[in-house]
């Protein structure tokens, strides 16, 4: 953990020592910064580890506050997907991590240790085309159902969708000029 | 006879179908409702008559599967509803599948997305301190708290903290923003479950908190007030005391709404029982806010997390034990005096100093001001950027085209809303861009409870239910 973590030790620490006796093997890196501690897992053993952390009465991460999506077009395991774990009884914060690839963005569901994860997976799915293996029901929730791609990813431009409703082409915001009428440099 | 008469009678009886026999004929030929020919330059008829003649034919999706659910049951009595997504009482563009027995909700199903206009990425194709302008039209009812929230994150990102009398002023403007917003959500529950009073009450208190706001902000919605390092501008002559007659009003006003309401008999009987939830289903589902508060459970960011020093302030953290929908009425009721006890003290204990950090790294560099033609640079800037220092000039220049950079990192920072947790999970690469912002919209989550809430119920209760979710789909669909 880095030096600038300013996260009172006594309270994450016994989780993370936990941790490293139960999950050594399944836990890839642990950072620290701002005061945020982020647990970066493999794949596979995500559910076993978000249990324990719900359970274990050191940990009672019991509210899932966020789940979110981030896209690293420049690492080869680019779609990652942050759990924003919260402990009311420790009043502690902290975070887990899963990275994978595009071509094969399989993470197991969440839904089962934290039942709050249905729409934030997919929501996740929706616009990062991660695949959440045992969902109850993992269709696009804010794009319309018959929408291709998925929109967050870093290399889907930002507007340059056709507007079928006046027959014109709206490039991306950063490319666009008015010279009577939308045109792209 | 009048001109006007004869021309109607004149005027040849179109052969137009009626509307059920449109219905039929959609019902029929479902795959040709979109394909009427498009008429031909002789025979063009007027768009309104061409909308007439047009049929829509309603399918695809979730509604053919919850339709093909409820026949296969085999049961007659059920009926399938949309309602929504214009209805009014859900809020905005919210659309409810309703499957029911007669007057009986046996399951429900809310589809939302109606309103999704991309906000998360568009932000990472604008500058850190653009990124203000559209954070706060998400939740459209707290727009101070988006603000605040994701100020919040970029300065932890960069390591700095506003200046005292900016915390202070973040702070009374939230609260101002709790009350306008609970206000709104009083209003239009009370205009659904039939207290028509209370709407007009609420909205006419709201309107007062919004002159307020109008007065500091420049606007009513959607100010971009708030700005990472401190905010926009300090108060004009004359708010504090405009604030302080507001307060003293408003405690009146919140007795006179629960004379109206909280031992109506017709009140009592819409809210009391309903849309209940256990601690089980609260907890799991991440529910927070005034809904986690009616449950008996006293968690409130600002006392367990607090920012912008909330830790001075003396004040409740509100439970109720029954969690239905009543529950949450009381629990917005005492909200907003809690709030009003908040914005005294900080008027009270209003730190005096810039509402900017001085760094010039970070700070903005114009002092705005309220000319004759809106908010804007103060004419001491522009004189002292045009006239005096050809230095300012081209900071002034560097930090509004180019602004800050962030370093690297990502945070998730919390704020109070006065619909529950409000996350900003903010990633930086540490250009002057953001990398990524996803915002946790308390609405998104609570509005997971719907379908629990719901079965057995009546659907007229579905609105109480519902609107003690207090949903803004800006928030929801971002």
């Amino acid at each position: 953990m880095s030096a600038e973590t300013t996260q009172p030790p006594d309270l994450i620490q016994p989780v993370l020592t936990g941790l490293r006796e139960r999950f050594g093997d399944a836990i890839r890196e642990v950072s620290g910064h701002r005061g945020e501690v982020t647990i970066e897992l493999d794949t596979a053993r995500l559910v076993e580890v978000a249990t324990w952390l719900r359970d274990d009465p050191a940990a009672a991460f019991t509210h899932l506050s966020d789940l979110s999506g981030t896209d690293y077009p420049k690492r080869p395991d680019r779609l990652c997907v942050d759990y924003h774990l919260y402990s009311r009884e420790h009043n502690v914060r902290l975070r887990l991590k899963v990275r994978v690839t595009v071509e094969d963005p399989h993470v197991p569901t969440v839904t089962g240790v934290w039942p709050t994860a249905n729409w934030h997976e997919r929501e996740v799915y929706d616009f990062f085309g991660v695949r959440f293996d045992g969902h109850p029901n993992l269709v696009r929730i804010l794009m319309p159902e018959d929408w291709k791609g998925h929109p967050q990813r870093k290399d889907y431009p930002l507007g340059g969708v056709d507007v079928d409703y006046i027959d014109a082409h709206v490039p991306p915001p950063d490319t666009r000029r008015y010279k009577g009428g939308w045109t792209s440099t | 006879m009048s001109d006007l008469e004869s021309a109607q009678q004149e005027a040849p009886e179109r052969d137009r179908p009626t509307q059920s026999q449109l219905v039929q004929e959609a019902i029929v030929r479902p795959g040709e409702a979109h394909d009427l020919p498009a008429p031909s330059a002789a025979e063009r008829v007027s768009v309104n008559e061409r909308r007439a003649q047009q049929v829509l034919a309603i399918g695809g999706g979730d509604w053919a599967e919850v339709s093909a659910r409820a026949h296969a049951e085999g049961d007659d009595d059920l009926m399938v509803i949309n309602m929504g997504p214009q209805h009014p009482s859900t809020h905005g563009v919210l659309r409810l599948v309703v499957t029911l027995r007669g007057e009986e909700v046996t399951s429900l199903q809310p589809v939302v997305g109606y309103l999704h206009t991309g906000i998360e990425k568009s932000i990472e194709y604008r500058t850190w301190v653009q990124g203000v302008t559209f954070v706060t039209r998400m939740d459209y009812l707290s727009p101070i708290f988006n603000e605040t929230a994701y100020c919040l994150a970029v300065e932890k990102l960069l390591g700095i903290e506003a200046p005292p009398r900016a915390q202070a002023l973040r702070v009374l403007m939230m609260e101002l923003n709790r009350v306008s917003s609970h206000l709104v959500w009083l209003a239009t529950t009370g205009l659904e479950l039939g207290a028509l009073s209370i709407m007009l009450y609420g909205f006419r208190e709201r309107e007062e908190i919004l002159d307020i706001v109008e007065e500091v902000t420049g606007l009513r919605m959607n100010h971009a007030w708030v700005r990472p390092a401190g905010v926009s501008q300090d108060l004009p002559d004359g708010t504090e005391e405009h604030v302080r007659a507001f307060i003293g009003d408003m405690r009146d006003k919140i007795d006179e709404y629960e004379t109206l309401l909280t031992n109506n008999p017709i009140w009592l009987e819409r809210t009391r029982g309903i849309g209940v939830l256990s601690t089980e289903q609260l907890v799991g589902l991440g529910i927070t806010g005034p809904m986690l508060r009616a449950g008996g459970i006293a968690h409130d960011l600002r006392k367990a997390e607090p920012y912008c020093g909330y830790e001075q302030y003396d004040f409740e953290v509100p439970t109720a034990d029954t969690s239905d929908v009543y529950a949450r009425y009381q629990i917005r009721i005492a909200e907003m005096r809690e709030s009003l006890k908040i914005i005294e003290q900080v008027l009270d204990a209003m730190p005096s100093g810039p509402v900017m950090l001085s760094d010039p790294k970070v700070g903005w560099p114009a002092k705005l001001a309220l000319g004759p033609d809106g908010l804007g640079n103060s004419p001491a800037h522009v004189q002292h950027i045009m006239g005096e220092s050809m230095e300012a000039l081209i900071h002034h220049f560097k930090m509004v085209t180019e602004g800050i950079k962030v370093p690297e990192g990502e945070v998730y920072v919390t704020v109070e809303s006065p619909r529950g947790e409000l996350g900003y999970h903010v990633v930086s690469d540490g250009s002057n861009l953001p990398y990524r912002v996803h915002v946790r919209d308390p609405s998104f989550v609570n509005l997971q409870t719907v379908p629990v809430m719901m079965n057995g119920l009546l659907v007229a209760d579905v609105i109480a239910a519902l609107s003690s979710t207090d949903p803004v789909l800006g928030g929801v669909d971002r």
